[in-house]
C-alpha cells in the first residue's frame, strides 16, 4: 500500500442514543501518514465517531475499516494496530511512569525481550527519563499527556487516537506537547487522528480536518482552506463559528462538562 | 528517533497474540491478567498502609464481637470455641468487603479512563475481568496475613501446615475473584458511583449475615437457611473452616466447596465479560 493510501474508511457510519444521533452516516477517509483532525463543539460527535473507530462503541448503522480491517467483524484485530489516548488523564497516578509502560508493554503484547528497550527509548524521547520512578500523582500535567501518547506507542500503531490531547494544559505544556507529538509521527510515520475544539490545535498540528456539528460533516479540507472558505481574511475560528453556527445548546450534558473539568483540574 | 528501532510493526505475525496459528491461547490469556493483577501488587507496595487501615473492621469483629460471643456460649459451635468458629467467617469477610467493593474501582477507573484503554488493547475481555478478579485476591491476601495473626494471638487453633495453608490461599483467591467479579457485573448495570455505594451495602449485609461466616446455618428460619445454601460465601466459609482450623470440620465436603466456588466464578466471569464494555457507555 502506497503511503497516500487511505487508513481509515468509514461508510455511512451512525450511532444513536435513544432519540438522539451523535454520529449521523459519517463518510470519512484518512490518508496513511497524516494528520488528521476532527473539529466541532461539545456534543458534535467527536467522540462518539473515535469510540467507534476504536471498537469501544458498536455502530448503529453503517461500518468503518481500520488500517484494512472491519471494526464490526474485525475488532481484535483493529485493536492491535491502533493507539488511543482518551480525553480524560488515563495514566494511574499510584504506579511509577517505568510501571504504566510496563503494564501496557505487557497488555499490547509488546515481545518480552523488548519490553525494558522500549520503554527506556519511549522515556528519553519525551525527556522523562529523569521522572521513570516517580509516581505519575507527582507529573505536571504535560508530563502526564506525554506519558500517555508514549504509553499507547509502545506497541508500533499505525493509527494513533488523540481525544483532546491538549484540554486542560497552560499554553507552554500545550507547545510541549504538539511539538513532541509532531516529532513522533513523523519518526514513526504513524497515522495521527484528533478530536479538538481547539482551532490554534487545529491549525498547528493537522493537515486536513472535517467540522462536525449535530453529528455531520460541514466541512472539510486543509485548515487553510476552511479558513477561506469563511471569507478572504477568515481564521479558523471564524470558519468554525460560521459552519457550527449559533444553534443553540448542543453541550454534551453535565457527565460531559464534569468529565471535563476534571481532566483539567487534574492536569493543570 | 524511533520509539522502536527495528521491531516489527503491530499486527505482524510477530505480534499475533496466541489466540492464533503462533502460540497457545492459554499463556497470553493468563500473561494479560497476571499483568493487571501486578498493578495491584505494584500498588500495594507504594501505599502499604491501605492494607493495615482496611484490617481494622475484620479485626474488631475478632477482638469485640468474637471475645464477647465466646464468653456468652449463645451460639451451638460443636467441638468448636466461638472465637475458633468466627475466625474463618471474619478471613472470608475482609476478602468479601474488598472484593465486593472492586466495582466502584472500575467506575472509577471509568471516569479516569484507565478503563478505556484497557478496553482498546488487544487483551481479550475476559482476561481483563479475570485481571481485576486477581487484584482482588492480591489484596485480599494481603488482609488475610494479617486477619492470621490476629487470630494467632487471639489463641484460635489454626492448623499451620503448608497444604492448609496453600488451600486457605487458593480459597481466599477464589472468593475474592468471585465477589470482585460479581460487584463488576453489579458496577456495569449500576454504572455510577453513588448508586453502587448504595448498592455496596445491600449485598454485603445479606451475603455475609445469611452464610455460615458467624453462626451456623441451622439456626437459621427456614427460607434464610434456604438462601444460604445458595450463597457462595456459605461454601467459602466452610472450605475456609476446614482448612484453617485445626479441628475445623466440613459440612458439605471440601470437593462440593470447591465446586460451588469455582463453577459460580466461571459462570459470573463469563457474565462480565460480555457486558464489561457496557460500562463505559
Amino acid at each position: 500500500m502506497g503511503d497516500r493510501d487511505p487508513v481509515i474508511v468509514t461508510d455511512g457510519l451512525t450511532r444513536r442514543f435513544g432519540d438522539l444521533t451523535a454520529v449521523d452516516h459519517l463518510d470519512l477517509e484518512v490518508r496513511r501518514g497524516s494528520v488528521f483532525g476532527l473539529l466541532g463543539r461539545n456534543g458534535a460527535g467527536k467522540t462518539t465517531t473515535i469510540e467507534m473507530l476504536i471498537t469501544l462503541l458498536a455502530p448503529t448503522e453503517g461500518t468503518a475499516r481500520v488500517a484494512g480491517f472491519d471494526i464490526r467483524s474485525e475488532a481484535s484485530r483493529v485493536r492491535r494496530v491502533i493507539g488511543y489516548v482518551p480525553q480524560m488523564v488515563s495514566a494511574d497516578g499510584s504506579l511509577t511512569a517505568w510501571e504504566n509502560l510496563m503494564v501496557f508493554s505487557r497488555l499490547y503484547h509488546v515481545p518480552r525481550a523488548e519490553r525494558r528497550e522500549r520503554i527506556e527509548h519511549a522515556l528519553s524521547f519525551m525527556g522523562l527519563e529523569e521522572s521513570a520512578h516517580k509516581l505519575v500523582r507527582e507529573f505536571s500535567g504535560g508530563m502526564v499527556r506525554k506519558l500517555e501518547i508514549i504509553q499507547s506507542m509502545l506497541h508500533r500503531p499505525e493509527v494513533l487516537f488523540l481525544d483532546e490531547p491538549t484540554i486542560g494544559l497552560d499554553p507552554a505544556a500545550r507547545q510541549g506537547v504538539w511539538e513532541q507529538v509532531r516529532d513522533l509521527i513523523a519518526a514513526e510515520g504513524t497515522t495521527l487522528i484528533l478530536t479538538t475544539h481547539d482551532m490554534e490545535e487545529a491549525s498547528e498540528l493537522c493537515e486536513e480536518v472535517v467540522i462536525m456539528h449535530l453529528g455531520r460533516v460541514v466541512a472539510r479540507g486543509s485548515p487553510l482552506e476552511i479558513a477561506r472558505s469563511a471569507g478572504e481574511k477568515a481564521t479558523l475560528d471564524d470558519a468554525f463559528i460560521a459552519f457550527t453556527g449559533d444553534t443553540g445548546e448542543v453541550e454534551g450534558g453535565l457527565r460531559h462538562v464534569a468529565r471535563t473539568r476534571r481532566t483539567a483540574s487534574r492536569l493543570g | 528517533m524511533s520509539l522502536a528501532q527495528g521491531a516489527p510493526p503491530a499486527g505482524s505475525a510477530e505480534h499475533v497474540p496466541g489466540a492464533g496459528r503462533y502460540g497457545s491461547p492459554v499463556p497470553r490469556f493468563v500473561e494479560d491478567a497476571l499483568a493487571i493483577a501486578d498493578m495491584e501488587v505494584h500498588k500495594l507496595r507504594h501505599d502499604p498502609a491501605e492494607v493495615f487501615t482496611r484490617a481494622v473492621q475484620p479485626v474488631l469483629w475478632l477482638l469485640i464481637f468474637g471475645e464477647v460471643m465466646e464468653r456468652t456460649h449463645a451460639i451451638p459451635t460443636g467441638n468448636l470455641a466461638y472465637i475458633d468458629y468466627l475466625a474463618p467467617g471474619v478471613l472470608a469477610q475482609s476478602a468479601l468487603f474488598v472484593s465486593i467493593f472492586y466495582g466502584i474501582a472500575v467506575i472509577w477507573e471509568r471516569d479516569l479512563g484507565v478503563l478505556h484503554k484497557f478496553l482498546v488493547s488487544p487483551s481479550s475481555r475476559v482476561a481483563i475481568v479475570s485481571g481485576k478478579a486477581a487484584s482482588a485476591g492480591v489484596r485480599a491476601l494481603a488482609q488475610g496475613t494479617i486477619v492470621y495473626i490476629v487470630a494467632a494471638a487471639l489463641g484460635v487453633d489454626l492448623r499451620l501446615t503448608v497444604l492448609a495453608l496453600t488451600g486457605v490461599i487458593l480459597v481466599l483467591l477464589l472468593g475474592a475473584a468471585l465477589f470482585a467479579t460479581f460487584s463488576l457485573i453489579i458496577a456495569c448495570l449500576v454504572k455510577t458511583r453513588e448508586r453502587f455505594m448504595g448498592m455496596g451495602q445491600v449485598l454485603t449485609m445479606p451475603l455475609f449475615f445469611a452464610s455460615s461466616a458467624i453462626y451456623p446455618i441451622v439456626i437459621m428460619p427456614r427460607w434464610l437457611q434456604a438462601f444460604a445454601h445458595i450463597n457462595p460465601l456459605t461454601y467459602q466459609v466452610d472450605a475456609l473452616r476446614t482448612l484453617m482450623l485445626a479441628h475445623g470440620r466440613s459440612a458439605f465436603g471440601l470437593g462440593t466447596d470447591f465446586a460451588v466456588l469455582v463453577g459460580v466464578l466461571l459462570a459470573l466471569t463469563a457474565v462480565a465479560a460480555r457486558i464489561y464494555p457496557r460500562v463505559i457507555t
